[in-house]
């Protein structure tokens, strides 16, 4: 019998424990899971597949991808992405022959962020960098190709 | 926790705030070997970064290995004004987090 109440303290215990630690993880938590399937797609295909839930891209002129045509170094490779499309959703950028391809997904969380985002990427050899942008729900995706010198993405 | 691995900066200018992050971080693949043990070196990388202005979220990203070594990132939003706080958080891998917060400047 003793042990009832001590059980249902340790019960109680815990449950305050793992609300204080979901606390302190904050602002992750507010975010989705790290989309894990997505970063281990071999193909531009199925990461998109796997990251954004359909396959279906448009391609699409009111996307400005800013790279350098060569890249000596391909470990970093200077990217912006710029659109004219009305309510993105997000910005996925994607290396085509990466080993891994999808690089990063960056979620627009507010309507005052503006369509654009600049970053630095590593890309393994000479190929396309793709983005694509979520907008009313539909999938718009443009590309544009980097000469790599010397691959960056391990090695 | 790692400390001090972010400089962050944000400026107003036209009625547009221009965010730039600049994080120290290595970014490893896990497939780069170590070149003196000869041992594969393993994967740390920053998979989650999320950007707050006055505590409301702006900006959410999922990375991997892909972003470059010491990553950085630049974005531009409306409606931001001088004081106004930005932090920055980013969680890797392997569990290691860091933040830092600033004011908007002109």
């Amino acid at each position: 019998m003793t042990n009832l109440p001590r059980r249902s303290f340790l019960k109680g215990t815990l449950a305050t424990g793992a609300a204080a630690v979901a606390a302190t993880v904050l602002p992750f938590s507010a975010m989705a899971d790290w989309p894990k399937a997505a970063f281990e797609a071999k193909t531009v295909e199925d990461a998109i597949m796997a990251l954004l839930g359909s396959p279906d891209t448009v391609a699409s002129n009111a996307i400005t991808i800013e790279v350098p045509e060569i890249a000596e170094n391909g470990a970093v490779v200077p990217v912006k992405v710029n659109s004219t499309l009305p309510k993105v959703e997000s910005i996925t950028l994607i290396a085509e022959k990466n080993l891994i391809p999808l690089v990063a997904q960056f979620k627009f969380e507010s309507d005052v962020v503006q369509p654009f985002i600049a970053t630095r990427i590593k890309m393994g050899e000479t190929s396309n960098v793709v983005a694509v942008l979520k907008s009313e729900g539909k999938l718009y995706v443009a590309r544009k190709e980097v000469k790599v010198t010397i691959g960056g993405c391990g090695g | 926790m790692a400390t001090n691995t972010i400089r962050l900066q944000a400026k107003l200018k036209d009625g547009q705030t221009e965010v730039k992050a600049l994080i120290n971080h290595p970014m490893e693949t896990g497939a780069r070997k170590d070149l003196k043990t000869g041992k594969l070196i393993p994967a740390q990388y920053i998979e989650e970064v999320s950007i707050l202005s006055n505590g409301k979220p702006l900006l959410t990203a999922a990375w991997s290995f892909g972003i470059s070594k010491n990553p950085y990132c630049a974005f531009q939003f409306k409606g931001g004004k001088i004081g106004d706080k930005i932090k920055l958080s980013w969680k890797d891998n392997l569990g290691e987090t860091d933040s830092a917060e600033i004011d908007i400047k002109e």
